[in-house]
Order: structure tokens, then sequence, then C-alpha cells
């Protein structure tokens, strides 16, 4: 099962302004949880979500605890050429996971 | 009332008190969100509007709480939102997340999924190209706490 869903429109027009749907799975372990025994949970969160479009930065997020399990993000972006969309997460434990999408702009 | 049990009904309820105190998990307060939104803003003004922060006012299960922040702009190369940074009262920590937005995004927009430990406040504070900060904030009720529950 791929642990990353992306929703970006297959095709768009010059000029439009589209919205990209980001879900990636991962627990999100907050760190202030307590097990029955009283140890605290380690924290394993996703700490950095990055979108470029051809390379170029466009979205960039900064995670902390308070972001929920599988997060989820939705953004908008202006599309003038048709490309590729690249996505990185990471996060502790060195997590890492890529994904991408590609748009043709007419 | 009798002084002997007037007098035990405060000890208890002072007891009470001082347990519910003590069970409380940490929580970031006021000053904490404060000291956050001075890290990201500085010695800058923060001006309320021209944000709109999109959250349930009544939430059930605090551990995914849709939220959408959006902020009017024309996100013009030369009059854009560069970041938006949301905060919260009563969570363990007072950050919730950061935005970074390019100029190119044409809707300043941001929808996620987030945690809510207790019924609280929630800010949502915008940086312009120009500066300047705004913000906006919004009270929300939970029932069902996240974060800090045990695990089972």
């Amino acid at each position: 099962m791929p642990s990353a869903l992306i929703n970006v429109p297959r095709k768009a027009k010059r000029g439009d302004i589209i919205e990209i749907k980001t879900l990636m799975s991962h627990i999100m372990e907050t760190g202030y949880r307590h097990t029955v025994s009283g140890e605290v949970v380690p924290r394993d969160i996703v700490t950095s979500f990055v979108c470029r479009f051809n390379g170029t930065e466009i979205f960039r997020a900064d995670l902390f605890p308070a972001i929920s399990a599988n997060p989820f993000f939705s953004f908008f972006t202006t599309v003038t050429e048709s490309g590729k969309f690249d996505f990185e997460w990471t996060g502790d434990k060195g997590f890492s996971e890529t994904a991408s999408a590609s748009i043709s702009v007419e | 009332m009798d002084c002997s049990t007037r007098r035990e009904f405060l000890a208890l309820a002072g007891g009470a008190a001082v347990l519910a105190v003590t069970l409380r998990p940490a929580e970031a307060t006021p000053a904490m969100l404060a000291s956050a939104i001075r890290n990201v803003v500085g010695t800058a003004a923060v001006k309320t509007g021209k944000v709109k922060l999109e959250i349930p006012p009544l939430v059930e299960n605090g551990n995914t709480v849709p939220m959408t922040v959006s902020v009017e702009s024309p996100m013009a190369p030369e009059d854009h939102v560069k970041s938006i940074h949301v905060f919260n009262e009563k969570n363990p920590q007072p950050n919730i997340g950061n935005f970074y937005l390019s100029p190119q995004a044409g809707r300043a927009q941001v929808s996620t999924r987030i945690r809510l430990a207790d019924s609280q406040k929630v800010v949502a504070i915008a940086k312009l190209s120009d500066g300047t900060f705004w913000s906006a904030s919004v009270d929300v009720v939970v029932t069902l706490a996240a974060c800090t529950e045990e695990v089972i």
C-alpha cells in the first residue's frame, strides 16, 4: 500500500489556480502519551513537508505534535507550464518519504 | 452552617483542587502562547484582520480537527503572504504548524487536521511580504481531548 496519497489535477489551463491535496500515512506519536506502566511513549512525528514544482519550492510546512495522525494538507498554486510536483516528508527516527505527480498545462 | 463541617468542606475542596491541578497533564499556558508568538513576530505589532480561521466551534474528537486558514491577499510578487503560523493555548506545546507560501500560490489558503487537547483558543498569524502581521483567533469547545490520553 502506498504511504502517500496525492491529489493533483492531471490537466489545467495556463494561469489556473489549482488545489493540491496530500495525505501521508504516519502515526504522529506526540511524545506526551504514557503507557500503563508510566513510561513516556517517545515522540515520532513528521517534522517537515515540502512541495516543489519543477525543482522550485512552492509550499513548505513545519509540523508539530499538534498535527493529527496521517498528516493531511491542502494548498494552492498557479500553474504556468507543464511539469512535475515533488513532495517530500521528513521526520523523527530518520523518516523520509517522497512522492510526485505530473500536470499537463495547455 | 456548622463551623467544623465548613472547615471539613473547605479542606476537602482544597484537596480536590490540589488533586485536579496535579492530575492535569502538562499544558501550554497563555504565557507560553505569547512567547511562541513573540518568537515568530519579534517586536512587530500584530493586527487583527485579513486572516480567516475556520474550525468547527464544537468538536467531538480532538484527535482530528479540520482547520482551514485563509488570508486576504492578491498573492502578487510585490504583495503576498509569506507564511502562516498557527498556535494554541492549552496543548502541551503552543505550536501547531508553520506554513510557508510563495507568490505563485495564487490563493493564500491552507487546510490541515489538528489535535486539540482541551477546549481552547486557536490563533493564526499571517506574515505578509511588507513585514506586517495579521491574526485571527477562534474559541473551540472539545469534548474528547487529544494528545495526552493513555496508551491502552
